[in-house]
């Protein structure tokens, strides 16, 4: 108990926090967009993707920054979302199928890549995050994600919502789609690599996608999905970051967890869908 | 940008006008060489086979695909951008999302967007058109409050057309808005459609039933990838032109 209390006191460990926090927040509050719009298979290709990314750019410039990895991370996914959508025009391959070919190329290569990569952080850490280890300059990072998630979806919300319902209806009532839809992705890709530094790659999607799940098990508000998704991501981040701690687990996989279990407990207590309850509706 | 009133007391008229419009998509010509004109104040139908066209045309008056060629004029206007909110438009039952957590009420509140944009609040005259468009498509008390996911097909078509009357706007374009409409929401519809046309609005849709076409709407356009025919219901349904319509051009 003690050596928590100790632990409490370490700057590592308040810095993780606050990380945990923000991170846990942004996510949670994307993820109600993610559930709208349906793409949480096409985001977790995308997640895959920023290793190589990130890994190429610090192959090139000899270093890790956070301007540096947003670039790699970006032209990545940008590069794999394109050539899917290249690969699905020109055959017939569903663009699901497409998406898999490449983000699964690009990641192996990502992997195979980090061999020549000669940092202090080993292969584990790249994988499943280290959110133990963030800067304070990560942290400002992370702080000015969380502020334009906020400001800029509060301020768009009403037409990013007519988009997400129906583009087309949209369109003809004067929403400009088109910047609605980029908005929608800067959205996703920022909240991506913050959680990039905390659950890694591979588990950053659960991060983005079962917040948002979560609540909409409870509520048909759609404005409750990005509030409480930020709020119950907050929270779940932050708990995992102070169990992990005296349980000696991996921070990253412990924030998944806490989120999969949230959600299973969710299921059962749904008002509207627990299979308890009499006639339940199927979900989706 | 000169707003309609909808009074129209003095008699002025505004017009769409389409000049050899061209729609393809990739290699496939979808519409070729439309010439239209339409006034508000009235109904037209778009008739013809599947693949004919009609929802490609009313994309397109709606600004929603690139034409290939010509030009879609509203009120002297060109420019789709300029016109926001001036044109309702419904879509086909597929294209939604019904999975949407979103009440009949949310939905039709939506069509209120043209007149608040983003930031405006919502309004006693916007709780007012919301109310009439509900009770209108007979959506208002308890159905008003369910998730649009919770609904029978033929309600959810009401639920969208509600939204487009709720927008109040000068052209409506119903893509097959009879669709899933039982025999007295048929009638509902009908009645609906005639009085937007005598509230001097322009009402565009696709329409499958030859049979109550002069019931519903004043003229009729026949399209097959090109426009076979086009007048008053009366006049145009004839045999000959019906069977040119329909005849086998869409697979050649």
């Amino acid at each position: 108990m003690s050596e928590l209390l100790e632990i409490l006191d370490m700057p590592f460990f308040r810095r993780a926090l606050v990380a945990a926090a923000l991170i846990g927040f942004t996510n949670g509050f994307v993820s109600g967009f993610v559930l709208l719009r349906r793409s949480s298979l096409t985001l977790s290709a995308l997640s895959h993707t920023m290793l190589p990314g990130i890994v190429i750019v610090v192959l090139i410039t000899g270093s890790l920054t956070q301007a540096g990895a947003f670039m790699g991370a970006l032209l990545a996914s940008l590069f794999v979302g394109l050539g899917s959508i290249a690969i699905t025009r020109h055959t017939r391959l569903p663009q699901s199928t497409a998406l898999a070919i490449f983000f699964t190329t690009a990641f192996a290569l990502g992997v195979l890549m980090l061999k020549y990569v000669h940092t202090s952080q080993d292969l584990e850490e790249w994988l499943f995050g280290s959110i133990l280890s963030v800067s304070d300059a990560d942290l400002k990072v992370f702080f000015a994600i969380a502020c334009f998630t906020l400001l800029s979806a509060t301020l768009f919300m009403r037409p990013l919502l007519l988009t997400l319902f129906e583009p087309n209806v949209a369109a003809v009532q004067g929403v400009g789609v088109r910047w609605m839809n980029y908005l929608l992705y800067a959205l996703m890709i920022f909240a991506l690599m913050a959680s990039f530094q905390a659950v890694g790659p591979i588990l950053s999607i659960g991060l983005l996608v079962v917040p948002g799940a979560i609540v909409s098990l409870f509520t048909n508000h759609t404005r409750w999905l990005f509030w409480g998704g930020g709020v119950v991501g907050c929270i779940s981040a932050v708990l995992a970051v102070v169990i992990s701690i005296p349980l000696n687990i991996p921070t990253g996989p412990a924030i998944v967890l806490v989120l999969g279990a949230l959600f299973i407990l969710a299921y059962f207590c749904s008002p509207n869908y627990s299979p308890f309850k009499r006639s339940p509706k199927p979900q989706q | 940008m000169n707003k309609c009133t909808h009074s129209h007391t003095h008699g002025q008229t505004h017009e769409l006008i389409i000049k050899n419009l061209e729609v393809a998509y990739r290699h496939n010509m979808v519409l070729e060489d439309i010439n239209l004109h339409a006034y508000c104040g009235s109904s037209l139908a778009l008739v013809g086979p599947n693949g004919a066209g009609k929802s490609t045309l009313l994309k397109a008056i709606a600004g929603l695909v690139k034409q290939r060629k010509g030009h879609i004029t509203w009120s002297g206007e060109d420019n789709v951008q300029t016109r926001g909110g001036e044109f309702a438009y419904l879509p086909q039952h597929e294209e939604v999302n019904w999975d949407f957590p979103i009440t009949v009420r949310g939905v039709v509140e939506m069509g209120r967007y043209s007149q608040l944009g983003p930031w405006k609040r919502f309004n006693k005259k916007d709780e007012l058109a919301v109310e009439r468009a509900l009770a209108l498509m007979e959506m208002d008390g308890e159905l008003s409050n369910r998730q649009i996911s919770e609904l029978s097909g033929g309600q959810k078509q009401r639920a969208f057309i509600a939204r487009a009357v709720a927008q109040e706007a000068h052209v409506l374009l119903l893509d097959e808005p009879f669709t899933g409409l039982d025999r007295d929401h048929t009638a509902n519809l009908t009645r609906l459609l005639r009085k937007l046309a005598k509230e001097n609005r322009l009402v565009i849709a696709s329409h499958h039933d030859v049979n109550t076409l002069a019931d519903i709407f004043d003229r009729v356009l026949l399209l097959n990838r090109r426009v076979v025919a086009c007048g008053e219901c009366q006049t145009t349904l004839s045999e000959d032109n019906l069977n040119l319509t329909f005849k086998n051009m869409a697979n050649v």
